[in-house]
């Protein structure tokens, strides 16, 4: 769990952690479109090289990086052997056997998804290594503002989503204590077969669950003496401010976006 | 001398209960006082304190803050002259940091940033937190939540500072340098203090001493006679301090203590005294 590092946060001092929130986030979608429309050497290549550079830009190492992802490797192999084994054919037939299909497109295919894979999570664990969980709130609170006119409750969202971020570690905290206190008890947590693991999980999520709703109650008296009334009629404190390396980041991406719109087989 | 909160007559019952949470509770507060309430678990003293914020409906009686009647009208105008504290400082931080939670008053009341911002240090700055103004709640201690909490009732001014057990869960030391702070924010900005609490030297700061039980107003006195109790204090909610439990403890093996209230030290100087004598 603990070399698990995607969704997890790496301070440190880059122009990748700098750069605005919002900016990182449509980057990020931008790059997933970009990625979907490589499909030959060369905008693999420049992929590979941009995806590279972004990450030595962040300071963060390489092999860190790597360490980090090997636990979704599996996945990734997973999902290539069965693109591997079951693509339709075209090409040249390797091997066959009953419905299983080895060919020359499936080959090919499968490394290109491999690539792909790798390249979305590599980008995706960038943007949150380098990202604060409250900064992509904030950004994407942001972000969401024009469903306002179509009556989503865009600060209520906001404003839900800063505080179930707030109470992350209050409840790990409190997760912790209840299984050792448990475990004080007498209780096994992660051992036996799945239906006893699960079972050994009710003396942890029952009173955490209690504690959570109490917590939510004092949570709200403190919140209404404090003034608060709803989401929309507030100020704001923290705010974002585009910069000029976040316009400088979206040229770089659009030139990256027109090579491989000039170098992609169409 | 001038009330800034009249109580009078005033019951709550939650929702189907059948006995009353507070029963014809009537009293005031001066301005500029520091009045403690003290009571068992489940005397109703969170109940009364939120009362007086508006933050349960009561049917029955009146609240009078600093001349506004409390009513659906007036509650957010009432609510802009108290701050509360609650007993415990994780579910009272709102804001993703100490400065953000400073800010979520301000906030609320629709101050712009441009207001907010010195405000805010201020507030933090007043509260001695301000090598901590980026910090994430869950690296700070309880103590320093308290006093973020603090600080975000500092930042709204208002004149009157309700704190509910606000001491409880801290340890000694955070518990001191609490009350100190509130003295301090007292002085500083005129405010008048509730504190509801079951802590003796909480108590002993007060002007007045309010005694609550079974939802009734029972005692009101001065902490000196409060304090002359002596063991009886128990009966009244308060924890008993450290010099009466070893009086309690020195009478049982034969050796007459001193009946009056005591501190510390004047303890200490007396067993000095007495066992030197023998
Ligand atoms: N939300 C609630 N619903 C029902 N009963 C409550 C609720 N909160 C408190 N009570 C009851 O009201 C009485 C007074 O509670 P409270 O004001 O919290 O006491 P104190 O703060 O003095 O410990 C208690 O008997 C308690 O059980
Ligand atoms: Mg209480």
């Amino acid at each position: 769990m603990s070399n698990f590092i995607f969704g997890r946060y790496l301070p440190l001092n880059s122009v990748v952690h700098r750069l605005d929130p919002r900016a990182k986030l449509m980057l990020s979608f931008f790059y997933i479109v970009l990625v979907f429309m490589a499909n030959n050497l060369v905008t693999y290549g420049i992929l590979i090289v941009f995806t590279l550079a972004a990450i030595f830009a962040s300071k963060i190492s390489l092999g860190f990086f790597l360490k980090g992802i090997r636990p979704l490797l599996w996945l990734i192999v997973f999902t290539v052997v069965l693109q591997l084994l079951f693509s339709p054919a075209g090409g040249h037939v390797y091997f066959h056997w009953a419905f299983i299909n080895i060919t020359q497109y499936g080959v090919v295919n499968s490394g290109y998804i491999f690539i792909r894979f790798l390249l979305i999570i590599m980008m995706s664990t960038l943007l949150t290594l380098s990202t604060q969980p409250l900064d992509i709130a904030t950004g994407l609170s942001s972000l969401m503002k024009p469903l306002r006119w179509v009556h989503v409750p865009v600060d209520t969202l906001a404003m839900m989503l800063s505080i179930a971020l707030r109470f992350v570690p209050t409840l790990m905290d409190e997760a912790t204590k209840i299984m050792n206190a448990q475990r004080a008890r007498g209780v096994d947590f992660g051992e036996g077969g799945l239906f006893k693991q699960a079972k050994s999980l009710i003396p942890l999520m029952v009173p955490l669950f209690m504690s959570a709703f109490n917590r939510a109650e004092d949570l709200s008296t403190a919140m209404e003496a404090r003034g608060y009334q709803d989401s929309e009629h507030r100020s704001q404190y923290r705010i974002l401010t585009w910069q000029k390396r976040d316009t400088v980041t979206w040229i770089i991406f659009i030139i990256g976006f027109a090579a491989i719109l000039a170098f992609r087989r169409w | 001398m001038e009330n800034i909160i009249e109580v009078k007559h005033l019951s709550y019952r939650y929702g189907k209960e059948q006995r009353p949470a507070l029963n014809d509770v009537s009293f005031d507060v001066h301005r500029g006082e520091w009045l403690a309430i003290v009571g068992h678990n489940g005397s109703g003293k969170s109940t009364l304190a939120k009362s007086l914020d508006g933050l349960l409906p009561f049917t029955e009686g009146t609240v009078t803050v600093d001349g506004l009647e409390l009513s659906p009208a007036t509650v957010w105008q009432v609510r802009e002259k108290i701050g509360m504290i609650f007993q415990n400082p994780d579910n009272q931080f709102v804001g993703a940091t100490v400065e953000d939670d400073v800010a979520f008053g301000l906030e609320n009341r629709q101050v712009t940033r441009e207001d907010m911002i010195p405000r805010v240090k201020a507030a933090i700055e007043e509260v001695g937190m301000h090598d901590f103004a980026q910090r994430e709640p869950s690296s700070l201690s309880g103590g320093q939540k308290q006093r973020v909490a603090l600080a975000g009732i500092v930042a709204i001014t208002p004149s009157i500072l309700i704190l509910d057990e606000a001491t409880s869960m801290l340890d000694p030391l955070g518990r001191h340098d609490m009350l100190e702070l509130v003295s301090k924010l007292r002085r500083d900005q005129k405010l008048t203090v509730i504190s509801i609490t079951h802590d003796i030297d909480e108590a002993a700061n007060a002007d007045r001493i309010l005694v609550i039980d079974d939802g009734q107003l029972v005692q009101e006195a001065s902490p000196a006679e409060i304090f002359a109790l002596g063991e009886k204090l128990v009966d009244l909610g308060l924890d008993l301090p450290f010099t009466a439990k070893l009086k309690a403890a020195l009478k049982k093996r034969g050796i007459e203590p001193p009946t009056n209230y005591q501190t510390m030290a004047e303890m200490e100087e007396w067993l000095w005294q007495s066992l030197s004598n023998t």
